[in-house]
């Protein structure tokens, strides 16, 4: 049985509602049955993780939050409104951007063009200079051709451009992976102003020792089902049974 | 005076036919270029929406006496618009399939269309009386310009250009530009995904109609005047290669060029260079000239 699983959040304030709520997720890429039932909260303002081995299923969750799996079933409800019978662009327009873990910048497009791409769905998102603000770097490269750029940069101008959007709930897959660690610092530094800026964040991550440096709550995923859930300040207590759960 | 052997004017005069045949070239490769760009489908019955933006612009003269320069925006809109319609009934359901399915289901559309006026019509063309304005030709000195023709050249330069500037340079061809490369995530970012490609299709569609009431005056409106020229067609988009905007443009108005002065150098081989050249770019550089490997 998931330790503080679904409902009761140690410490938390369970009058309100969550901003996300997932029950029974499942989803399936053609014959695929990858999501066996995914349950999980997240609340507003905080940072959330999905923590698991490769295959878990941790993507695949936040694509079908997301609306781009081939077939999903179940409850995904954001703000109250069920999504799963919503087709992506309709999901993105309710206030959910996603930073795909390829990091998915446009060849086709400069660095300008690749971060004012997404339409703004919401008040309340950056303006292009506030993102430039927090990233130096892309300003001065913004006419260059988006994949010239660095793996650093271009995850910065991935996380830059849903930023804009005004979406409050941001999907970031493993947006350390690959990063030398003086980016993955700039990232950590990144998301905790996000958060102080009332962002809420969902965030799939293999390297839990820089999910601790962000994270509220860390949910576990194994094949395809939520197993436990380890609040930040429980993760040193529970590290036996992490290491267990993530086969290091 | 002579040049080569050839006089001037003659010269002049056959460097003029390939270059209007070029400017159609260049407006109907960047029709399919756009259109295969987002949808990655041949569009084979290109020619045929070729065909009927003529046909749109002849009836419309002949039964409701409405002028060349109403034709001019109507026929591509109602050509358009049965695009709209085909896309979304038919070529929708096929995205999921080969791709090779999308080319088949054009190419029997293509078929159908040319059919169908060629049922009514016959083989025969039917003239398409110059509008007034257009009689007359400039004189150059080295040659005489027909009126007409100076307008094709200029008409199909700013349609290229336009399409080129709104592809490459505005936030609208960003969209389009990145939809290429990555639907999905576009379409997760909160873009209406399907609507564009419908639109995309609907606008190569419109602007082979638009070619279509440019060239009704210069050719006859016959059935066939699409299945001719859509071979060539394909050729230089071949040649061009498939994914470059500015290449099917600048392809296509070279290569009527390279077809014009063929034929008054070596006029036996003017029908066929374009295909030797087809041949040779497919042997050296397969993605052709200005193409990016996919």
């Amino acid at each position: 049985m998931p330790e503080g699983g679904t409902g009761g959040i140690q410490g938390r304030d369970s009058s309100a509602a969550p901003l996300l709520q997932v029950r029974g997720l499942n989803a399936w890429y053609g014959e695929s049955h990858i999501l066996h039932g995914i349950d999980f909260d997240v609340y507003g303002g905080e940072v959330v993780t999905l923590l698991g081995r490769n295959g878990a299923g941790k993507t695949t969750t936040l694509r079908s939050i997301m609306g781009i799996v081939p077939r999903r079933e179940g409850s995904v409800l954001f703000e109250g409104v069920e999504t799963t019978r919503l087709p992506s662009n309709r999901i993105a327009r309710r206030g959910i951007a996603y930073c795909p873990e390829e990091r998915g910048i446009f060849s086709s497009l400069n660095v300008y063009e690749n971060l004012t791409l997404p339409p703004v769905v919401r008040e309340g998102g950056l303006s292009v200079e506030k993102v430039f603000e927090l990233f130096a770097n892309l300003k001065e490269r913004r006419t260059s051709q988006g994949t010239k750029l660095s793996g650093g940069e271009q995850q910065m101008l991935a996380i830059g451009r849903i930023l804009r959007t005004g979406a409050r709930l941001l999907l970031l897959d493993e947006p350390t992976e690959g990063l030398a660690p003086v980016i993955v610092q700039q990232i950590g530094r990144t998301l905790a102003e996000l958060k102080r800026e009332g962002f809420t964040i969902l965030l799939v991550e293999q390297n839990f020792r820089f999910a601790a440096t962000v994270a509220d709550r860390h949910y576990v995923v194994e094949h395809g089902r939520v197993i436990d859930m380890i609040p930040n300040d429980q993760l040193d207590a529970n590290m036996d049974k992490l290491r267990v759960y993530l086969g290091v | 005076m002579d040049i080569f052997g050839i006089p001037t004017a003659a010269l002049f005069g056959q460097l003029m036919v390939g270059l209007i045949n070029g400017a159609f070239y260049a407006m109907l490769s960047l029709g399919l270029a756009v259109i295969f760009g987002l949808l990655n489908i041949i569009n084979f019955t290109h020619g045929a929406q070729y065909t009927m933006g003529a046909f749109c612009g002849w009836w419309l003269l002949e039964q409701l006496g409405v002028g060349y320069w109403w034709s001019l925006l109507i026929a591509p809109i109602a050509v358009g618009v049965t695009g709209v319609v085909i896309e979304r009934a038919m070529l929708s359901r096929l995205y999921k399939l080969d791709h090779l399915y999308g080319l088949l289901l054009t190419f029997g559309l293509a078929l159908i269309i040319q059919g169908v006026f060629t049922n009514y019509y016959g083989s025969s063309g039917q003239p398409y009386r110059l509008p007034e304005e257009f009689s007359g030709a400039y004189n150059l000195g080295f040659m005489f310009l027909p009126k007409y023709r100076a307008w094709v050249l200029l008409a199909s330069a700013i349609v290229c250009f336009a399409t080129w500037f709104v592809i490459e340079r505005t936030k609208l061809g960003s969209y389009l530009r990145a939809a290429t490369e990555n639907p999905a995530l576009v379409q997760a970012f909160g873009i209406n995904v399907p609507r564009m490609i419908t639109l995309t299709y609907g606008f190569g569609v419109a602007l082979a109609a638009l070619a279509g009431v440019m060239a009704a005056p210069i050719y006859q409106v016959s059935p066939q005047m699409g299945a001719n020229l859509i071979i060539v067609v394909f050729a230089v988009v071949v040649i061009g290669g498939m994914g470059s905007i500015m290449g099917a443009i600048v392809t296509g108005f070279a290569l009527g060029l390279i077809e014009g002065l063929t034929k008054v150098f070596y006029p036996e081989a003017s029908n066929t260079v374009i295909f030797v050249i087809m041949v040779l770019v497919l042997m050296l550089k397969p993605a052709g000239l200005f193409g990016r490997e996919r």
